[in-house]
């Protein structure tokens, strides 16, 4: 397979994201979207990577996972609490900050 | 030597800032006496000071860098030579005897610890411009006596501005009028201004110093300076010297310091008579080496001096108004230091500017104390005989005005006749005829003042004053200068010999009889002035006829040979109107418009742009989604042009 395969399975992931993050109304479901938009560029640093010969961008990718899994921990924690003080999720109900 | 050039350098400042301390409190006797006495001590480091270089020994000292960028490199250094340990020693003595007079003046003033504060700067200030070793800290100590008197100019900033009337005996401009000038504030910002127009000349010179010699170290500037050609001499000589008038209040600048009497009469004593106004004699007296390069310039210099001193002696003969008589005599005098220093007699130059310190300080504290006794009477027509009630400050105004006229062996003889006999010595017959002229005007219109105060009707009653004399140490503070202005004189000789050292010395000849027959001929005229002073006054009370008031001549000594009308309409109200028009149609209707087009512009995209936050998460991240894809495509489409 060459570069190009793995790179626009990387866009495709990356869209697939995308379009969760905007349809979605439910939180929990948007942490969803937003951790397979950070897969996907890690799909695209290490392919990139293995075809440079460059241990950088699978580092980076190491990195990229070690954070998303602190940010999914911290999230998650919030998701609860929210989810106990407004009984809800969805981002129709979240509208506290109005300007 | 050090420690003692360090003492004398800041005592002053410590006791500015102390006084500072209380200057919003109520009177507090002790800032004055903590000033006069840290000006005492400086006073005394001053002497020690003179008394070691008389011998010959110069103390220079590098206290700290200052300014190191590049090639410039300029430290804050002093130098106690000669020609700056007379300085120091004339400025230290005024300045305590003013301090000490200037607690009984300002006894019931409400700022009494303001005032202790700013003059006590004031002197700092002045030590620092005599002292410092280069044109830069010249410069700051110059700027520095600049700001205080600016400040102590306008101490009574409350008063109002007086209306401006055509009436000889009211208007603001006249010397006729009680008003000394528009108001306090407006003489102090007239002094400022008039001064930095000047002041720029002088950085002017600095900065062609500079770029021509590299330094501004007074050693290094003076021993290079033959190396320049002529036409760059004569530059910086120029611009220095325009810095120098107006310190000095010569002509055209001279409006300031007739103005300046606004401010308390210490005030007027300390810097509008010994030393602030000197400065610019000074500049020239240190900068001499640069000055005996072109003598042109400095024929000018002398020229012009003749000219201020004709020219303010003659407004002093019609004027009324105390304090503004005796600035013209300063004025006047200022102008024979110059006529000295121009004519290359720079020692003469430094002796005539220590000796009138004196006398003319001491006359500006009995003017003040006469002030004081009349309720601020400043009209000598309205006071007369005061003689019986206030002798001892009537005893020091005569002693004073007859060192001021120049009559053996008062201090004034001897500088003024010095200045005199220079004048003939060297051929300008004009300039000493004019001089010649100028001390029977001083002799006269100082009697006359003498006369109108102290002796003659008491015309006092009418206005229901209770004339009284001042307190004991009042008195005692103005002894020592009436002392010195006597007996100042008699150390020619030996003050000759110490200065000439680092001064050129006179090269005049005149053979003795000669000699002679200028003392006995300048003599004979202020004789005579005095003489017809005296008995016109005994025999009319009065000096000018009715007939004469209505005279043109009469009318444009009183209004100042309508100088001050004349910057009024010719150079205030011009500038006025175009700083109107620049504020009205430039700055409102061009500057203002594109700021505020800006401003709205921002606004009101911000306001438009309003409706995309509808608080809802969802709706954010689609716009965020869709700035990523345009910039996205802005990217993209930069990458491919390229």
């Amino acid at each position: 397979m060459m570069l190009n395969d793995y790179l626009i399975l990387s866009s495709i992931l990356f869209c697939i994201g995308l379009i969760g993050v905007i349809r979605r109304k439910n939180l929990l479901m948007l942490f969803f979207a937003s951790e397979i938009m950070l897969n996907a560029v890690n799909v695209g640093l290490a392919a990139i990577s293995k075809f440079h010969g460059d241990l950088d961008g699978q580092m980076f990718a190491f990195f990229i996972i070690a954070v998303a899994a602190s940010e999914v921990a911290i999230g998650l924690g919030l998701l609860i609490m929210t989810y106990k003080r407004k009984n809800s999720l969805s981002l129709d109900n979240l509208q506290s900050m109005g300007g | 030597m050090e420690n003692l050039l360090y003492i004398a350098l800041f005592a002053p400042l410590v006791g500015s800032i102390f006084a500072a301390f209380f200057a919003n409190y109520p009177k507090k006797l002790i800032t004055g006496l903590f000033t006069s006495a840290m000006l005492g001590l400086s006073m005394i480091a001053s002497l020690v000071l003179l008394s070691w270089v008389i011998t010959g020994n110069v103390v220079h000292v590098r206290m700290l860098d200052w300014i190191v960028i590049g090639n410039l490199n300029v430290p804050f250094g002093f130098v106690v030579d000669q020609v700056s340990a007379t300085m120091m020693v004339v400025v230290t003595i005024v300045s305590t005897m003013v301090h000490i007079h200037s607690i009984g003046y300002m006894d019931s003033d409400k700022s009494f610890n303001r005032f202790f504060s700013y003059l006590s700067a004031f002197v700092f200030s002045m030590m620092i411009l005599v002292m410092s070793d280069n044109f830069a800290g010249l410069f700051i100590g110059w700027e520095g006596v600049g700001l205080c008197s600016w400040l102590l100019i306008g101490f009574w900033y409350h008063k109002e501005d007086k209306p401006l009337v055509k009436d000889l005996y009211n208007s603001p401009f006249s010397t006729l009028s009680p008003h000394s000038s528009i108001s306090p504030a407006f003489a102090a910002n007239e002094a400022f201004i008039t001064n930095r127009v000047a002041d720029l000349a002088m950085l002017v010179g600095m900065f062609l110093i500079y770029w021509n010699l590299g330094s501004l170290q007074y050693d290094e500037v003076f021993a290079n300076i033959s190396s320049l050609n002529t036409s760059t001499v004569v530059a910086i000589a120029i611009f220095l010297f325009i810095g120098a008038m107006g310190k000095s209040a010569q002509f055209p600048f001279n409006q300031w310091l007739a103005n300046a009497m606004e401010g308390p009469t210490p005030v007027s004593a300390l810097i509008h008579a010994a030393t602030m106004v000197t400065a610019g004699v000074y500049l020239v007296i240190r900068a001499n080496e640069i000055y005996t390069v072109v003598p042109e310039v400095g024929a000018f210099i002398a020229g012009l001096g003749a000219f201020v001193a004709m020219f303010a002696a003659s407004q002093a003969l019609v004027a009324t108004n105390m304090k503004k008589i005796i600035a013209f005599s300063t004025l006047s005098q200022l102008g024979y230091m110059f006529v000295a220093a121009g004519l290359g007699a720079y020692w003469v130059a430094l002796f005539h500017l220590a000796t009138h310190a004196f006398f003319k300080s001491v006359l500006f504290l009995g003017a003040g104390n006469v002030m004081h006794a009349m309720n601020d009477e400043i009209n000598i027509k309205k006071m007369g005989g005061l003689y019986k009630h206030m002798p001892r400050t009537g005893l020091i105004m005569i002693l004073a005005s007859i060192a001021l006229a120049g009559i053996f062996p008062f201090a004034g003889f001897f500088s003024k006749d010095l200045i005199l006999e220079v004048a003939f010595g060297s051929g300008s017959y004009i300039i000493w005829s004019v001089l010649w002229i100028t001390a029977g005007l001083t002799a006269f219109y100082s009697f006359r003042l003498i006369m109108y105060v102290f002796f003659g009707k008491e015309k006092y009653h009418e206005y229901g004053y209770h004339p009284h004399e001042t307190y004991g140490f009042v008195i005692a503070a103005m002894a020592p200068l009436a002392i010195l202005s006597i007996v100042a004189g008699w150390t020619q000789a030996g003050f000759t010999n110490m200065v000439t050292s680092i001064l050129p010395p006179l090269n005049v000849h005149v053979d003795n009889a000669t000699l002679w027959m200028l003392i006995i001929v300048t003599t004979a005229i202020v004789l005579v002035g005095i003489g017809f002073a005296v008995f016109k006054h005994k025999k009319d009370e009065a000096y000018f006829g009715e007939a004469l008031k209505n005279r043109f001549c009469y009318k444009l000594l009183a209004n100042q040979y309508y100088m001050p009308l004349f910057f009024e309409k010719v150079v205030l109200k011009p500038y006025l109107a175009i700083s109107r028009f620049s504020w009205k149609e430039i700055d409102l209707k061009i500057v203002d418009t594109i700021v505020d087009a800006i401003a709205k512009t921002i606004y009101t995209t911000g306001n438009e742009s309003r409706v995309m936050q509808t608080r809802n998460l969802s709706t954010a991240l689609r716009w965020m989604a869709f700035g990523l894809l345009v910039l996205l495509i802005l990217a993209i489409l930069l990458v491919s042009n390229n």
